[in-house]
Formats: structure tokens, sequence, C-alpha cells
């Protein structure tokens, strides 16, 4: 569905009104200086009147962060990171300051958005465009959150969440990925900004993904995001993250973090497409987006479900997990990794067994072009108590062009005699004979490539819900020009 | 319709046609036979526009046009197609999804408006059942798991949705059994019209049984070595190739 830009001002009318009579008032600055420190961490919370058990959640974090090492294992290159050298605060920009009309804004971005079939006033949006505050007179957005509101899904900003339902927040926030997880997370924990929350109460099918509102809702909130889904027994829900077109940010360090809970017999789908600014030709000025997600199958019979399509940001390291805790808990994993260019990947996910006759699947497909280099990184976890575990991975690469790699990295530790778990893993090019096949049929030689690799990554495209998927499909295409010829 | 001239192509420095001649008129079906290595499947690559196959003299002119600096689509969006001796796999990709892009990359290079999934669809079901084909062939994943023979007539099934002016077939009956050389034959058949040409390129006589060609040409050693009617085609058929060949040395 199409959402409007005047929808998503209205969006913003609504979460801001409360939020801003939540707001300390004698804290004027709209940005905090750059650097990070106590006093940072205390004035964030301050600036989001958070409880006082948050603001001591986040300084343990912070004081935690310090003494931690960068993780260094991943097979990526960058410089160290300067810390000191980063905003952690930053209110949301004023619109009024954005481009008056999609006529100022760059038409490499606009020849984009035009591929994937942005709708117009959806451009403005993402674009940033300041545009006239008309409303429709039915909103969407209110519509959606009437409809959401009658089945009792809470689904909102996290810093609302905070007043709406505290306890939920503080039962569920850091119980999955703890904030001493890693350094990147560590980070998140102290100095998160917002994010999303959502609740699925017992029993309810919630009747719409968690997308299109999203889409909106996401803005300025990239950097250091925090989600926190929880879904309770028997409930279900399909949340969509992210967009197929390219965001700008000026941030260059992303440090996100994603916590999902399912209960007894409940199921969450979560997919992201992943499109933030990879750098240019070589690699220089991309993001770096450090993920940590994780789900709990906490319940028995409960499942989740990971979907990414990973084709943005200069370096990605992110592992979206599942700890299957409860019995016959099933978790799953489907991934397209594309990197051009300098871009480099390592991903991939990790599978802890726990309960017995828990089932786990990976299916990815990495797609690596250009001087871009990308790894499979995988754990596959059987624990002794979990009996009749089974697990299937499969890893197939992709090359495009003879500079580029692609590695793959499985572990599997397996301490359950009962379990099996199997791997495949396969790497192969595009053919010269394929190409020319299909370009004696008249399919122009990067349109020959984007079929290839959208065949290569069907399996994954189709777990995708169905708006997004076609724009996903555009979006692979898109991601691989130049890399031909 | 094709007017090649005095062709010569080499591969890696080697060169395989040496001053190859040939014409073929509108609404003709010419069929070029020869021994292997003769320089048959060289002449329908070059024809395409495959990398790698160097034209060092000669041209080709198609429809009043030199083919020999256009790029293997812009000749298929002119009308010239190639069915494969060895179709190419492409996992993933239903038959339908990549006749889609077909059709509407060559109508897009013509400057005609894209057609819409639901009448792709409508047309290659209609396609598929004219030439006594099932469905599901369209459903499958472009000649992934295909039987020989399925492979084959898959070329048929896309030569008759793209219609070209000039259909160039690579030994086409290669690893065919009489039922479904009869099937490929038929779909061959079914596209001859005074508007479009063709190049059936076979090692054997068999298909010009049921592909009854307007000329018959001997291929060997790099050029045309003998033009005849369709007799030739029996005549060599009993007395082989060699004294063809021999002539020529």
């Amino acid at each position: 569905m199409a959402v409007t830009a005047e929808t998503a001002e209205r969006v913003k009318s609504i979460s801001g009104d409360k939020y801003k009579y939540g707001f300390v008032t004698d804290i004027e600055s709209d940005k905090a200086p750059k650097g990070l420190s106590e006093d940072i961490v205390r004035f964030i919370s301050a600036k989001k009147n958070e409880p006082e058990w948050l603001l001591e959640w986040r300084l343990k974090a912070y004081r935690q962060w310090l003494t931690m090492p960068e993780p260094e294992w991943a097979k990526v290159d960058f410089p160290a990171i300067d810390y000191q050298d980063v905003y952690y605060y930053s209110a949301p920009k004023s619109m009024k300051n954005g481009p008056k009309s999609l006529d100022e804004v760059d038409p490499d971005l606009l020849a984009t958005y035009e591929k994937l079939g942005i709708p117009l006033r959806e451009q403005e949006m993402l674009a940033g465009v300041a545009v006239d505050a008309v409303f429709d007179s039915v909103s969407v957005a209110t519509t959606f959150k009437k409809k959401l509101e009658d089945v009792g899904v809470i689904f909102c900003p996290i810093s609302e969440a905070l007043e709406r339902c505290p306890d939920l927040v503080r039962k569920y926030l850091g119980t999955v990925v703890p904030a001493g997880d890693n350094k990147h997370a560590c980070l998140n924990s102290a100095v998160f900004t917002d994010g999303s929350f959502v609740y699925v109460p017992p029993g309810v099918r919630c009747p719409m993904e968690l997308s299109t509102y999203f889409r909106i809702n996401e803005k300025n909130t990239g950097q250091f995001e925090r989600t926190l889904i929880v879904v309770d027994k028997g409930a279900y829900v399909s949340y969509l993250e992210g967009c197929t077109a390219p965001m700008r940010d000026e941030n260059q360090l992303h440090a996100a973090v994603v916590e999902l809970i399912a209960l007894d017999d409940a199921e969450i789908k979560y997919s992201t497409v992943q499109n933030w600014y990879p750098g240019d030709e070589n690699g220089k000025g991309g993001i770096y987006n450090f993920v940590t997600k994780r789900g709990a199958c906490r319940g028995r019979n409960s499942k989740i479900s990971w979907t990414q399509v990973e084709t943005g940001s200069a370096i990605t390291w992110k592992y979206p997990s599942c700890i299957l805790q409860g019995d016959n808990s099933v978790g799953e994993f489907y991934s397209i990794a594309i990197t051009n260019n300098r871009q480099q990947a390592d991903t991939g996910t990790k599978m802890i067994h726990l309960g017995r006759n828990t089932r786990s699947r990976i299916i990815s497909k990495g797609i690596s072009a250009g001087h871009a280099d990308q790894t499979y990184r995988g754990l596959v976890k059987i624990s002794p108590k979990a009996d009749g575990a089974r697990n299937y991975t499969q890893c197939d690469s992709l090359l495009i062009g003879d500079k580029c790699g692609a590695h793959t990295v499985p572990y599997i530790e397996s301490r359950n005699k009962s379990a099996v778990v199997e791997h495949e893993a396969t790497t192969s090019s595009i053919s010269e004979d394929q190409l020319f096949y299909l370009r004696q049929r008249g399919i122009p030689e990067e349109a020959a490539v984007a079929l290839v690799v959208n065949g290569f990554c069907r399996e994954v495209l189709q777990q995708l819900p169905m708006e997004f998927a076609v724009e996903a499909q555009k979006l692979v295409g898109i991601s691989l020009e130049g890399s031909v010829g | 319709m094709l007017e090649i001239k005095d062709l010569h192509v080499s591969v890696d420095g080697k060169e395989i046609l040496k001053g190859l001649s040939l014409s073929v008129d509108k609404g003709k079906t010419h069929a070029i036979m020869g021994p292997n290595g003769s320089g048959k499947s060289t002449l329908s690559y070059v024809l395409a526009g495959r990398d790698g196959y160097e034209i060092t003299g000669g041209r080709i002119v198609f429809e009043g046009e030199d083919l020999t600096e256009m790029d293997p689509e812009e000749r298929a969006a002119k009308g010239v197609f190639l069915a494969f001796q060895y179709p190419v796999e492409i996992p993933g990709v239903p038959n339908s999804t990549f006749l889609k892009e077909a059709v509407n990359a060559i109508r897009r290079f013509r400057g005609e408006e894209e057609m819409d999934a639901i009448k792709v669809m409508k047309m290659l079901r209609e396609k598929t059942k004219a030439l006594g084909m099932s469905d599901e062939m369209l459903k499958r994943a472009v000649n992934v798991g295909f039987s020989g023979g399925e492979k084959k007539r898959n070329e048929v099934l896309q030569m008759a949705v793209l219609e070209p002016k000039l259909a160039i077939l690579d030994e086409t009956d290669s690893g065919l059994d009489i039922d479904a050389l009869k099937i490929v034959a038929d779909g061959v058949n079914r596209l001859r019209s005074p508007e479009r040409s063709a190049l059936v390129i076979t090692h054997y006589q068999r298909l010009l049984d049921y592909i009854v060609p307007d000329k018959v040409h001997v291929l060997a050693k790099g050029r045309i070595q003998v033009t005849g009617g369709k007799e030739l085609a029996l005549e060599l058929e009993k007395k082989g190739y060699a004294e063809f060949v021999e002539e020529a040395a």
C-alpha cells in the first residue's frame, strides 16, 4: 500500500504530541556535543524523560562498554572507530530545512526511486522534502492505529512504550541481547535513541503486516535503533524493517539491536531490507552497519523466522539468531547479501538448540561483485538436552567477476547424539553461456545478470511478504548495476 | 534477408571460417550440412554475436543492416533467433518469467508498449498449446532438469513466442528421438511464412525429411563447398561428406 507524505506528517504529529510534553523543559539544546561520556548518557536519558531504572541500565552498559574489546573475528577491514568523534544525540531534524521540492533532490537518488517504483509522495517523504501540512481527511496511519488498538496490539516508539507499558518493556528489554553481549550491542544499550516496540497479546493474529507504517516511523532513528518485539502465547506478527530505497544518513556508525521474544505457540516473522549508503566506488563514506539481532523462542512450539536482504552499507556485521529454548520450537534464517564495489559483509546466523525436538533451517545466498568481499558465518549449536534437534543449512555463493571474494565459515557444535545437522554449500559464478543465452533472447546484459541473480535468490525472495518481494527483486538488479561489462 | 560475404572468423587466433559466402532470401529455409569441425556452430554463434568470435574479414548483412557490430540483444530485437545446440540452464528463473523478460525487452527495444503479466501468460499458454506442450513447461526453471528432448522443445517454444525473422537452428535434431524430432520440426514448420527465413544447421539428413529446405549447402573447411536443392541432402546421406571435402582440398 502506498502511503502518502501527508500521512507521514500526520504520524509524526500523532506520535510527537505526547512525546513533546514529556520533555524536561530545562534541557533546551537539541544536539549533544560530540563524544561519549556518562554525561552524554545521562543527557540522552533525561531528554527522553526516562525512568530511573533505565538510566541505571544505560550507565551500567556504558561502564561495561569502556572495558570491552572490539570484536575482531569478522572478516572485515576498516580503520579503528574514533568513538569520541561521533554525535550520540540529535533531535529529529525539522522538515523545514529539507529541500523544498523534488526538483532540489539529487537526481541519482530520484532515478533509483523511479526504478524501484516508489510512489511520488513517498519519494518526497524519503528524500526529506518539506511538504505542506495538508492532511488527508482519513489518515491511513490513524486507521492503522485504530485497527491495532481494537485487537490490543501495541506498536509504538520504544520511548512511548516506556510511558504506556513500562512494565512490559522492563520485563523484556535486554533479556535476549544482554547489554554486555558484544561491544556494539553494549554501545547501543548505553545510547540508543529510539526504535520500535511491539506487543501482541495472547491468541491475537496481528491483522496487518507491520510495515508501511514503519517505513515512515523509521525516519531519524537509524543510528542507534532499539527494537523490542514480544509476541504472547498463540499470537502472530509479521514485521517488516527497512526500505528498498537508499537511505541517506550522515551518521557513519550504526549499531542497532533487535530483540524478539516468542512465547508458547507464538510466531514472529521478521523481514529486513537494508539499503544504507554503501559509499562510493572506493568504499569512501559508506555506513558501518553493526547490528545485533536475536530472537528467543521461549515457549513451546514457538517459531521465529528471519528474512533479510542486505544490499547496502560499506560494512555489514550482522547475525540474526535464534535461541530455541522451548520444546519443538523452530528457527529460520533466510538471507540474501549482495556486495558490490568495495563493500564488505560478514553475515550469517546462530541457531542455538536448547529444547527438545527443536528445528532450524538456514538458507543463505551471497552475491559478490566488483572488489567486494563477503563471508557467511554461522553457528549451529546443539546442547546436550536438545534431543531430536534438527538443522539444515544451505549456503550458496555467486561470484560476478574475478576480483571479488566469497567465504563460508560454518561452525557446528553438537553435544547430543540424537541430533541431525546438515550443511550444504556451493560456490558458482554467472557463466558466459548463461549471459549469452539470455542476451540472444533480447535481454540486455545488466537485466540478464539481474535475472540470473534473482533466480539464484528465489528461495529467499519467496519468503518476503508480497509487497516487499517485488521491490526487493528490482533492488537486486539495481544493486549490481555496473558489475558487468 | 541475410547476406554473408566472404566471412572470415577466428577463435583464439585460429581461423575457422575462411571466406564463407551465403545468401538467404525472405521466406526461404536453407539447410547447412557438414562434417564435424567444419565450422557449423561457429557460423551460428557468429550470426548471433557471441563474444570471442573475431570477424577478421567480410560482412554479414541482415535486412540491409550490417550485423557485425551489434550486441547479441540488438540482433535478437532485429529478429535473429538462435536455437541452441546445448540450451543453457538458468536455475530459479521460471520459463514464464524468462519469456516475459525477453518479450518485453524486445518490445522496449522496438519502441513498442510492454505487455503486462496477464497478457504474456495468456499468449504463452496459447503458444504451448499450439505446440502440443504442457503448461507445466512454463512453470519450471529454464531448462533445469529438462531431458534433452524437453530442452529442444523449449527452444522451439521460445522461437514460437519471439517470432523471429531469421531462425537459426544449430543441430536442433541432435539427441532427439523420432517423436521429439517431429514435434520440433512441426514447431519450425508452423513458423514458416513468406516473411520468415530459417537456417537449419544439421549433421544428418534425417531432420530434413520433416523440415524440407529450399536449398542445401555443404559447409566444409570453413567455406560453402556445394549448394543444391533438397535432393543434395539425400545424396550426402548416401555418399558421405568425404567426396565434397576432397573436392575442396
